[in-house]
């Protein structure tokens, strides 16, 4: 055999055997996405199933098929409360606006004290004493104070996401690289450029996990407000399906709910990929 | 003497005592005299932890001395001047910074308007051959080229003094030498002078002018040896001049005592 042949030979064997690891890969990928939903299928069938033969009460638990049903009557007719969508809309719109009011404050609270010794040492036990407080009780407090409408229900959202957000600020603005606030310095930077060119910058990986979590939480806020009182929104759905013995009703809100959140927690996603193009990627994650 | 003509770096009996999170006082530099000409590249080697970091941080204003002055271009120094580069041991970059960004950074803190200090910036780059890495982010470069933007971020500043603190010594041993002969040819054109502390002997040698060996700490100037090795220097080659070696074997002899101080206190403090 030439040299030539050789090589070729060997590149044919590289190529066939490339093409075999990225068969193997997809061929996993159709594997693991197949038992998901496999898994999905036998979870529902048996709900189904149960239900329907009356193992489980179908009253209590309701049953899959009817679940889909009253999504779909809310879909087509709107509920009893107007249309879906616009209960829907109330609940996000005040989430939204909870958790962008709580997410300011906590990020800037956060930072002025981690970079103002003087503060932090001052009010730390305050802010202590008022995170071990559980916030939810603040709800009626929040209804009674600003009525039924939306602004009850921002106020309970900017509470549950305040906390999260100010401590990961104030833990990210007092773990800035000791050597790299001291470099700015020599080269130049002022306190101001120090807390806005330099703390910010290092704290918004720390902010950027609990910007996750307190989604979460802004919407826990707005549901628990819109079920203890309320004219508008998903929660209210909750609390008239519970009024009205309509499990199904309780279930169907549920499923809603998770679709929104899933999907405000994909467009965070997205936006923190873009904002850390800075950072290495992670070991074993594609980019 | 007026500020013209005054030495760069005057220290005069300076200490530095420090609090630990114990309580007790902790000396890291005791009665400190040492005066260091303009233009000149001065080495700074001691056993390790005797405090040779600390007498950086009392030039760069960084820290004050607890007592003693410290004086640069015969002015008393007076929190962080403009005066002042500093490059650190761990390559104190912005990650979240592209490589010219965080070259512009020092002229932009200083109010530079944005078309010169990227001109400034580039030019720096261009020196330390980094030029087409410029849209890069720090963790996709090497940890020499790292270093070469940190020195260009120093350098860009044009400063007066220079400041460094073991700046070559998370690096390997072949990429040091190279930056060691970057770091000699770019300080050659700026007249800037240089403090340049290191636990490496050799690498003392083969850069300064002057090397001052510390004591075991509380650091102070235990002896200034001069080198008067000619320049310009290839490092890898002047360690073979007879001349090193010679100099090498005279400043251990003093260094080496300090170090077995150290050493023996180590083993009575785990002991």
């Amino acid at each position: 055999m030439s040299p030539d042949t050789v090589t070729a030979s060997a590149a044919v064997i590289g190529t066939d055997r490339a093409r075999a690891r990225a068969r193997a890969a997809r061929n996993r990928t159709y594997l693991v996405t197949g038992s998901r939903i496999a898994v999905l299928l036998a979870v529902v069938g048996l709900w189904e199933w149960l239900a329907r033969t009356a193992v489980i009460d179908p009253f209590n638990f309701s049953m899959p098929s009817k679940i889909w049903d009253q999504i779909r009557t809310w879909v087509v007719d709107g509920t009893a409360q107007g249309s879906l969508w616009e209960q829907i809309w109330y609940t996000l719109y005040e989430a939204l606006l909870g958790w962008v009011i709580g997410v300011f404050a906590g990020v800037v609270l956060g930072i002025a004290l981690g970079r103002v010794r003087f503060a932090a040492d001052v009010l730390g036990p305050y802010i202590k004493v008022l995170n071990a407080l559980p916030r939810i009780v603040l709800a009626p407090i929040f209804l009674i104070w600003f009525g039924l409408g939306p602004a009850s229900k921002v106020a309970s959202a900017v509470v549950l996401v305040f906390f999260p957000v100010f401590f990961n600020a104030f833990q990210g603005a007092r773990e800035v690289d000791r050597d790299l606030v001291a470099n700015s310095r020599i080269l130049g930077a002022s306190n101001r450029q120090v807390t806005l060119q330099v703390v910010i910058p290092s704290a918004t990986s720390w902010i950027f996990t609990s910007l996750h979590v307190s989604f979460g939480f802004a919407l826990i806020g707005a549901i628990v407000g819109e079920y203890i009182g309320a004219t508008k929104g998903l929660g209210l759905l909750v609390a008239a399906s519970q009024g009205t013995f309509n499990a199904a009703g309780v279930y169907a809100a549920m499923v809603i709910l998770a679709i929104v959140a899933l999907l405000a927690e994909g467009l965070l996603t997205f936006l923190e990929k873009r904002l850390f193009r800075w950072k290495p990627a992670e070991a074993g994650s594609a980019r | 003497m007026n500020s013209e003509t005054s030495p760069a770096i005057e220290l005069r009996g300076a200490s530095k005592a420090f609090r630990t999170p114990s309580g007790t006082l902790h000396t890291a530099v005791r009665d400190l005299d040492l005066t260091i000409g303009r233009g000149e590249f001065v080495a700074v080697v001691g056993p390790t932890g005797c405090g040779k970091s600390t007498t950086l941080t009392l030039v760069s204003g960084l820290e004050e001395p607890t007592e003693g002055e410290v004086l640069v271009a015969g002015e008393p120094v007076r929190g962080i001047g403009d005066k002042v580069g500093f490059v650190f041991q761990q390559d104190a970059v912005f990650p979240w910074r592209t490589v010219l960004s965080n070259v512009m950074a020092g002229p932009r803190f200083r109010g530079v308007a944005k078309p010169e200090a990227k001109e400034r910036a580039r030019e720096w780059l261009a020196r330390v051959g980094l030029s087409s890495f410029e849209d890069r982010y720090p963790h996709q470069l090497s940890g020499g080229q790292r270093k070469r933007v940190a020195l260009a971020a120093t350098f860009v500043n044009d400063p007066e003094i220079l400041l460094m603190d073991e700046p070559f010594s998370a690096l390997d041993v072949q990429t040091r030498a190279l930056m060691s002969d970057e770091l000699l040819e770019l300080w050659a054109g700026t007249g800037a002078s240089v403090v340049f502390v290191t636990h490496d002997l050799e690498e003392s040698i083969a850069l300064a002018d002057k090397v001052v060996v510390m004591t075991a700490g509380p650091a102070t100037v235990k002896e200034v040896f001069e080198i008067g090795l000619p320049r310009p220097r290839k490092v890898e080659q002047v360690r073979l001049e007879p001349r090193f070696v010679e100099i090498y074997r005279e400043i251990w002899s003093s260094l080496g005592e300090e170090v077995r101080i150290t050493r023996e206190r180590g083993a009575l403090d785990v002991a």
